[in-house]
């Protein structure tokens, strides 16, 4: 069995998503004897190389085409059908980021196989692999079963491997030239921008009061932030309240917005959804109030609350005072 | 302007979800059924398009069993010209590039300049089939779309990239997008639009159960990962444990 891990460029290094691909490729390839081989490109394709040359895999492939300089989705999934087509892969791996969401599915078109999308963990046995993602917005999970005959395109949620288990190793780089016909490429890309800088750092915050949909409406906010400031932390929200024009987007913690990792995450009205949720989980302690007991946020928090907001927070803000 | 809008009726945030007995799929007839939320962003963008631009027309595309015709009238209440419902016998849908491949013949000999759908569903979450429909009609694509503007035979959007980051992308029609969430204000269908939806027309494509790739082997509950300590009692009870845990727990 062989497998590929597509590596992404964040920026001349490898991205967190990759890394944690190539821990599930190794742990197939420790489990079904699979050679792994990771493939990468673009501006930064050699320090990638040389980076991926640190772990424990069969070999890398590097294309050198000038094509590839700048992202393009038509151009990733030309190079890439390109690669899977001339080789004999069962597996191609890679992280679930916003990238691989662009262009992937239009290789599962191209080479008509599916696209197993952003699955939480895999069960691996009699040389056939299961996966397992999230639906209706987290409340279940399906597996989905997969036989060793077929060819697979897999993406995993961020956090699903841990970076700790990654083996070190040494394996050779190999080049391949793959042409491009330039006209394939269909959008015209500009620089990747940020929007709100100098907003609301979150990242550095030790106390985070974060609110959600549940909240109801744009008037108790403000209820929020008091106990935001009675606590002495910052104020953050899932994306339907930045949807709704409740707070700046600068204020949204998920996968659309920042990364945190308090040591308190107080989550009020916040169902759960995955999308925040990546955002989120490396908090140190999560806190949650929800009028659903079902809600997924239950399945992560440390202490959970099935109450009203509004009855809760008023009376804890005069406590804290 | 030809554009199509792809919908799908998906369990509503607040609707129970029971597994059926066969351990794949829920007991419909307990759920409660709404349009997907990034679809209907995506039907809302396709009306302020047309209001833009001359002579357009919306035709609102939806795959699934009868049931689904539900959203396909909401559309065309809000302002779309005509439906087109593919009809399908089984509804456990987990292989998006087989879904896909029907959405592509159906929609094949319409020649739409301009395919949107919301960039994930709410149900199985797979967030590809609008990409791969564009790809399998050779149109140009684009994903995470958070605005929209058409000039002469482009589409300019604004991308979602990671990590609060944006990029702007533009692309000849035809073009198949997929839209993010939150980028307009769906409107609600007035009365007048309502009865008006009543005569417009909606095409129904029999569809034969496609072979699946895919199948979902087994759907269950997660179970908690973690060790949750659930606070409970009157309020001022729970007022006075969560201080109790912020202090001496959490140490804050």
């Amino acid at each position: 069995m062989n497998i590929l891990i597509v590596i992404e460029d964040n920026n001349g290094a490898i991205h967190k998503m990759s890394l944690e691909a190539i821990v599930a490729a190794q742990e197939i390839s420790s489990k079904l004897n699979a050679k792994t081989t990771a493939l990468v490109m673009g501006r930064n394709a050699e320090a990638l190389a040389l980076e991926a040359s640190k772990y424990e895999l069969n070999d890398i492939l590097k294309i050198n085409s000038s094509s590839l300089n700048s992202y393009s989705s038509d151009g990733y999934a030309i190079a890439i059908e390109k690669v899977i087509s001339e080789n004999n892969f069962s597996y191609v791996l890679f992280g679930h980021t916003y990238q691989v969401r662009d262009y992937v599915p239009k290789i599962s078109a191209k080479l008509m196989r599916p696209f197993l999308a952003d699955n939480i963990k895999m069960s691996i046995s009699n040389r056939s692999i299961e996966f397992t993602k999230q639906t209706f917005n987290a409340k279940l999970l399906a597996d989905i079963q997969t036989s060793d005959s077929g060819l697979y395109l897999v993406s995993f949620q961020s956090a699903s491997f841990s970076l700790d288990a990654i083996k070190p190793g040494s394996s050779e780089i190999q080049k391949i030239d793959i042409e491009i016909d330039n006209t394939q490429i269909k959008n015209i890309y500009e620089e990747p921008f940020q929007e709100s800088v100098g907003g609301v750092d979150l990242t550095s915050a030790d106390i985070i009061v974060s609110v959600g949909r549940g909240i109801g409406d744009a008037d108790k906010i403000s209820i929020v932030k008091e106990l935001a400031e009675a606590m002495g932390g910052e104020l953050s929200s899932s994306r339907p309240v930045v949807d709704a024009g409740w707070l700046s987007p600068d204020h949204q913690v998920g996968s659309s917005g920042q990364s945190v990792s308090p040591k308190l995450y107080f989550a009020l009205g916040i169902s759960g959804a995955i999308q925040h949720v990546v955002g989120m989980k490396g908090s140190k302690n999560i806190v949650a109030i929800n009028k659903d007991p079902e809600a997924p946020i239950f399945e992560i928090a440390n202490y959970g609350i099935v109450g009203d907001i509004f009855e809760i927070v008023p009376k804890l803000i005069e406590s804290l005072k | 302007m030809k554009i199509a809008v792809l919908v799908k009726q998906v369990p509503g945030s607040e609707s129970p979800l029971s597994i059926a007995n066969n351990n794949v799929w829920l007991v419909e007839e307990k759920v409660s059924y709404v349009m997907n939320e990034s679809d209907n962003y995506a039907l809302e963008e396709a009306l302020l398009l047309k209001e833009s631009t001359q002579d357009s027309e919306i035709v609102v595309v939806s795959l699934g069993p009868e049931r689904v015709k539900k959203i396909i009238r909401e559309g065309l209440a809000k302002g779309a010209d005509r439906g087109i419902h593919i009809n399908t016998v089984n509804n456990e849908d987990s292989d998006p590039l087989s879904i896909a491949k029907i959405f592509a013949d159906a929609l094949k000999a319409e020649n739409f300049d301009l395919i949107l759908s919301g960039l994930q569903s709410d149900d199985l979450g797979h967030g590809q089939t609008g990409i791969i429909i564009g790809e399998l009609l050779n149109m140009s694509t684009g994903s995470l779309a958070v605005s929209t503007k058409l000039d002469g035979n482009q589409i300019a959007i604004k991308q979602e990239l990671e990590a609060g980051f944006f990029q702007n992308v533009r692309m000849p029609l035809p073009a198949s997008v997929t839209i993010q969430s939150g980028l307009n204000t769906p409107r609600y269908p007035s009365l007048k639009g309502i009865m008006g939806a009543k005569k417009k027309e909606i095409k129904t494509l029999d569809i034969d159960s496609a072979d699946q790739d895919l199948k979902i082997s087994k759907l269950y509950l997660p179970s908690a990962s973690n060790e949750i300590t659930m606070i409970d009692g009157s309020t001022d009870q729970i007022v006075e444990s969560l201080v109790k845990v912020f202090k001496s727990e959490i140490k804050i």
